[in-house]
């Protein structure tokens, strides 16, 4: 069945080879067109007595903030979401007459959700376009090596979406301490759910859990903690495997989990479809874990449940610091402005959002609080063990630059899908009772 | 074990045949018209895309809806031919098109983002996620109609190629462009035609992969764009059967390895890719002549 031309050279094949391999470097080059493209955000002035003040070292003109966004790629639905939370910030704080009177223009390009990108990017926004200050990226695979070119240039790295151990972890921050995570920790987030299982009696725990994990820095330290910890309850592990991020397919990886019919499921996921593949792998297999839990994925508001259907969304849980109806007056208030401006239900705000506007809280009081964009003076305040606020809530940095205040909580989809609901821990305020099996798959 | 390994090796083949139908146009139009279309993947998107419209917004079965968007994609395909291929000639022409249709997937990314927005979605219907065992397998319908199809279509192109006045042209064309001239046929149509094929058949790949895979956005494409070289390398460029050979043997290589260490799946996907043409350099089913130039 060949159809080969008789001029069709080894010339021809060696092509062919050089478009494979080079077809991820061209993939990352879209970032080439994408990372020229930047927005700024500037609006009108009104001075806003909290924040004027006449002291102020900054120099006259607006105070400039870049990041490295993945505006396209892997990251995308996230980058543009975070994207909506750092403007969203910007908008608010130049309609309040901006920061010590100075108002704020942001610079965002796309990395294209490549790791060799978002570093020439933080280079670019560093050394030629001498920004003042900086805004960390989306997901710690790219804050590690963006807050390393930070640290060279004494920038301080404020950051929401960089939480794995091996950001901080980095010799550049080992030195230089110039990473601030505004947002949980992750290797601890599982923790309120390995503690909820801890207080069940023996009788209702899963006796048995898989633990399928995303090749990420993010996804697979609180997954393996909660493994060692269910473990050691006496929970026996019959899956336990790293997978590539960008598999082919997710089918025989979810099949092989399906096949050991484990009571509980812990995914190491970074975005909707990975959990929508497993979802759906599972249900072609008739197989229904008792408890569904993922690293990420379920957190992403109507994004996840238009993917995967309100129904089946059902008792799904995700860990995280911040949901939509999170009882805190600048989240409430963040919130209505975001469906005011983007539409939407409140319910369908993607936590990034509230990621990226608490970035921008945290950087707004450190200049404030030492009276200008010296990257020093902020590095040096951020680690003074002061107790800041977001829309996450409290905000207090560690040597390391980890938010130790950070709370922990596990929040679940209720109500055939139209309620994200914070469910443990147990007890504490603003949570609901927990669904404690996972509702039946459905077709519709 | 030996039961995690039948799975995958199920796994593997169906799987196998949604990749057979986004390659076979991939390979059809390498094998006319000479041109590596590094758009094949965005464009499979696109065909999910147009499937997702239909099923969504128009309630028109996943299947059904292939009876429009088959004859759109050809109109697409035949568009992109006569607006950015036709102009390319002379030596230069087949590295030319790698970048030419890395601007066309440029541009339909774009539209994609603009018109869809970058929130994954898939294609549901009941046969997505209902299954029939088999031999103590669950396997799912659309796999099972994904893997007719691509066998179907390779019949079907072949019949095309090989049993019709209109396949005499396109393999007079590929043999001496000049000689095909002179005999009267219109080489420029042939080759616009071609290439509204090979997209056509692509509206099928989409609407499958779609369907199966956990869910696509508009910049999905360039995840299987690698892959899907990959394959008509190996099963032998411009060989249409090849890409379906290929196809089950590179996912059910990587499905197998799965069992054991997924992480090394993708590594092990492309190892066998080279590991293969340093055997055989014309891949599976390439001419031995191509040794001899």
């Amino acid at each position: 069945m060949s159809i080969n031309p008789p001029w069709f050279s080894r010339n021809a094949i060696a092509m062919s080879a050089v478009a494979v391999l080079s077809v991820g470097v061209l993939a990352a080059c879209s970032s080439g067109s994408g990372s020229s493209s930047s927005s700024s955000s500037s609006t009108s002035t009104s001075t806003s007595p909290s924040s004027s003040s006449s002291a102020s070292s900054i120099p006259a003109g607006p105070i400039t903030i870049g990041a490295s966004l993945s505006l396209t790629g892997d990251f995308e639905a996230d980058g543009v979401a975070f994207q909506k939370g750092y403007e969203l910030w910007a908008k608010d704080v130049n309609a309040s007459g901006g920061i010590l009177g100075h108002q704020v223009k942001l610079t965002i390009l796309n990395d294209n959700s490549d790791q060799n990108q978002v570093v020439t990017n933080y280079q670019t926004l560093i050394n030629s376009d001498h920004v003042d200050l900086t805004f960390g990226p989306f997901s710690s695979l790219l804050t590690g090596p963006a807050s390393e070119v930070a640290a060279r240039n004494g920038y301080a790295f404020v950051e929401g979406a960089g939480g794995a151990p091996s950001v901080f972890d980095t010799p550049s921050n080992q030195a230089d301490h110039n990473v601030f995570d505004v947002s949980l920790p992750v290797a601890d987030e599982l923790m309120p759910f390995v503690n909820y299982i801890a207080s069940l009696p023996a009788s209702e725990r899963p006796q048995t859990a898989a633990y399928p994990m995303a090749q990420d820095p993010f996804a697979d330290p609180p997954v393996q903690l909660a493994q060692a910890k269910l473990q050691a309850m006496g929970i026996k592990t019959v899956y336990s495997n790293i997978f590539p991020a960008e598999p082919s397919s997710y089918t025989p990886a979810a099949d092989q989990v399906a096949g050991k019919a484990p009571d509980l499921v812990v995914l190491g996921s970074t975005d909707v479809p990975t959990v929508q593949a497993f979802m759906k792998a599972f249900q072609q297999q008739h197989y229904l874990p008792k408890l569904f839990i993922a690293a990420a994925g379920p957190d992403q508001g109507t994004a996840f449940t238009s993917a995967v259907g309100p129904k089946n969304a059902t008792g799904m849980m995700v860990p995280n610091g911040w949901y939509p109806g999170y009882a805190n007056a600048a989240s409430q208030k963040m919130v209505n402005e975001y469906v005011k401006q983007y539409g939407g239900t409140a319910s369908g705000v993607n936590a990034d959002v509230a990621e990226a506007y608490s970035v921008g809280q945290i950087m707004e009081q450190a200049i404030v609080n030492t009276g200008g964009i010296d990257n020093t003076k902020i590095i040096a305040y951020l680690h003074s063990g002061v107790t800041l606020n977001s829309v996450q809530g409290p905000v207090k940095f560690d040597a390391l630059g980890e938010n130790g205040a950070a709370a922990a909580f596990i929040f679940q989809w209720q109500d055939n899908g139209t309620n994200f609901v914070q469910v443990l821990p147990q007890g504490t305020s603003g949570s609901v009772p927990i669904l404690a099996k996972k509702t039946a798959w459905s077709t519709s | 074990m030996a039961r995690e390994i039948m799975q995958a090796v199920v796994d593997g083949i169906l799987i196998g045949g949604v990749y057979a139908l986004m390659a076979v146009g991939l390979t059809l139009i390498f094998g006319v018209l000479d041109i590596i279309n590094i758009a094949q993947g965005v464009l499979v998107i696109l065909g999910a895309y147009l499937s997702y419209s239909l099923s969504v917004h128009l309630h028109i079965d996943l299947f059904v809806g292939l009876l429009i968007t088959v004859p759109a994609m050809f109109v697409i395909g035949v568009v992109i031919h006569w607006a950015f291929i036709r102009r390319l000639r002379g030596t230069e022409r087949t590295s030319m098109t790698l970048l030419v249709t890395y601007a066309v997937a440029l541009i339909i990314e774009g539209i994609l983002t603009k018109i869809y927005g970058v929130s994954p979605t898939s294609l549901n219907a009941s046969y997505t996620v209902n299954s029939v065992k088999i031999f103590g397998f669950y396997v799912t319908y659309i796999y099972i109609y994904g893997f007719i199809l691509a066998v179907a279509l390779v019949l079907a192109l072949y019949a095309l190629l090989y049993r019709t006045t209109f396949g005499r042209s396109v393999r007079a064309t590929m043999q001496d462009e000049t000689a095909a001239r002179l005999v009267g046929i219109d080489v420029n149509r042939v080759a616009a035609l071609t290439f509204g094929i090979g997209v056509a058949v692509t509206a099928v790949g989409g609407m499958v992969y779609g369907a199966t895979n956990g869910g696509f956005n508009p910049n999905s494409g360039y995840d299987l764009i690698s892959r899907l070289l990959a394959i008509i390398i190996l099963g032998g460029m411009g060989s249409i059967g090849g890409a379906l050979v290929a196809s089950v043997f590179m996912i059910t290589l990587e499905s197998v390895v799965t069992v054991w260490y997924p992480v090394w799946a993708v590594a092990v996907f492309y190892g066998a890719l080279v590991l293969v043409l340093v055997i055989r350099p014309t891949g599976f089913f390439g001419r031995k002549a191509v040794r001899a130039q």
